[in-house]
């Protein structure tokens, strides 16, 4: 007589895994830090700039430790070039705090510290969140605003 | 006649011979109800009666004659008028005449093909059913008797199973492996993911199991994806060299066997959507085709002639599944 049969359930032979494999460090180490905000210039052509540090073992990254510096509209050229170029979604920028450039505020406006702060947060997540994604590692222009000392905006875009 | 609600009219009732000892299966209506019917097989008669049951008893019922049908039809809901019968069986009952007294007739589809099973989706029903009219002058009495049809098949003798390797160059790179292609409702679905290399931040990874049904021919085809299930396989970042087991039993989910262009009109497939999340909610996924097929629960018991019938169509099981088997070492 038929007795109820039950599934082979076993798992699939799968091999080994190499120790240091999986006590290593991994390969998809990505770190990407903004941090000390400057004013730099005088007077109404005052603006801010941030370092931008990016460790990482990725090897589409030519330099594994590296730290540039930046402002806000870079980020803005980095947004547009990757808009243009790449299929991606790019992620939002902190605000352009039009309002804040206006005069007779009370405060710093633009050089108000929690603003600074505020923005420097915002700029963190979307480098992080950007840098990565695969298709904009592709970019050039992404490699030449975390890697090169200044932007070249006359640059020829195109794929690394 | 009934004009003035004076006129004679009928009830009609059908009842199939084996009511009592037919199985019954449950089958979800357009509007997500769930209601049992019988359930027959390919090559199974469908018997029984037809039971006129007069309104006003000592009034006559005149009547155009009096028919049972056996239908099998498809239906497209963005074209209700248009119904596709595919088997349409006729048996007349009584030729034009008057009824006086309620009265009973007996009704034989013998074997009858049932080509495809039961099916209410999205887009497109296929159903079978019983009708019975008494024709009159001006309006006929009807009355449908729906019943469902399952379709069964044996096991494949080919059921190789699925081993590929995926990836985005130089960022993620899987070999994934399900043990089967072909599975059955109530099968269980054991498969392996193995890493070869990771340059992205996983969060987590799923797997989904899609449903697309298919309506429509040529510039006008429509599908319908519907995800059944969502199963989370691993929580957490994998490395290099990891291999995460897949075990997922598809008995607990509505699952219909896998229909390819049923009568030219619709197809429902199955699909595994292998689906790695990372860290900024980007989504890897890899999709993957099953096969889906009902399997008999005829077992080697004492059957009845019909089944037998039946059953000549698809054997039951000639591999039987292996139970697991368990080593215990002796420590001597």
């Amino acid at each position: 007589m038929s007795q109820p049969t039950v599934a082979d359930t076993r798992r699939l032979c799968s091999k080994p895994q190499d120790l240091t494999d999986a006590y290593g460090p991994p390969s998809n180490f990505l770190e990407i830090d903004v941090f000390d905000p400057q004013t730099v210039g005088v007077g109404r052509t005052r603006y801010t700039v941030y370092k931008v540090r990016m460790r990482t073992n990725l090897p589409i990254f030519k330099l594994k430790d590296s730290c540039v510096t930046r402002r806000y509209s870079d980020f803005e050229w980095l947004k547009t070039e990757l808009e243009r170029d790449s299929k991606i979604v790019v992620p939002p920028l902190p605000g352009k705090a039009l309002k804040r450039q206006l005069p007779f505020r009370g405060d710093e406006g633009i050089f108000e510290d929690s603003f600074i702060e505020e923005r420097r947060v915002g700029l963190e997540q979307f480098i992080n969140r950007i840098a990565g994604h695969p298709l904009a590692q592709n970019e050039r222009c992404l490699h030449m605003f975390l890697q090169e000392e200044s932007i070249d905006r006359n640059y020829i875009p195109g794929k690394v | 006649m009934s004009f003035f609600g004076f006129g004679q009219s009928a009830d009609i009732d059908i009842v199939l011979n084996d009511a009592d000892t037919r199985k019954k299966a449950e089958h979800k209506s357009e509007d997500g109800r769930k209601d049992k019917y019988f359930l027959f097989y390919d090559g199974e008669t469908v018997a029984g009666k037809v039971n006129v049951n007069l309104k006003y008893p000592g009034k006559r019922l005149e009547h155009n004659g009096i028919k049972i049908e056996f239908v099998g039809q498809i239906e497209l809901y963005y074209d209700r008028g248009n119904h596709h019968e595919f088997v349409s069986l006729v048996k007349d009952l009584a030729r034009p005449g008057e009824l006086t007294q309620s009265q009973s007739f007996d009704f034989e589809f013998t074997h009858v093909e049932k080509p495809y099973e039961s099916y209410t989706g999205q887009n497109v029903k296929l159903r079978y059913f019983l009708r019975a009219t008494v024709g009159r002058r001006l309006n006929d009495i009807s009355k449908e008797l729906d019943i469902v049809v399952h379709t069964l098949s044996t096991y494949p003798e080919l059921n190789s199973s699925i081993k590929m390797e995926v990836g985005i160059e130089d960022c993620l790179h899987i070999e994934f492996e399900y043990n089967k292609s072909k599975y059955h409702l109530k099968d269980v679905i054991v498969g392996k993911i193995y890493f070869l290399l990771v340059r992205i931040k996983i969060k987590h990874m799923e797997i989904d199991i899609i449903k697309r049904e298919t309506t429509g021919t040529g510039p006008n085809v429509y599908h319908e994806n519907d995800t059944i299930a969502k199963y989370e396989i691993m929580d957490g970042a994998p490395v290099r060299g990891e291999s995460i087991p897949i075990r997922l039993f598809l008995a607990g989910y509505e699952l219909t066997p896998t229909m390819r262009d049923v009568n030219k009109k619709f197809s429902v497939r199955y699909y595994l959507n292998l689906v790695l999340i990372d860290e900024e909610e980007r989504r890897y996924f890899k999709q993957q085709e099953i096969t889906l097929w009902r399997k008999g629960d005829i077992v080697r018991k004492s059957m009845s002639h019909q089944a037998a019938i039946a059953s000549q169509r698809f054997e039951s099981s000639s591999h039987p599944e292996k139970s697991p088997t368990q080593e215990i070492e002796e420590n001597s």
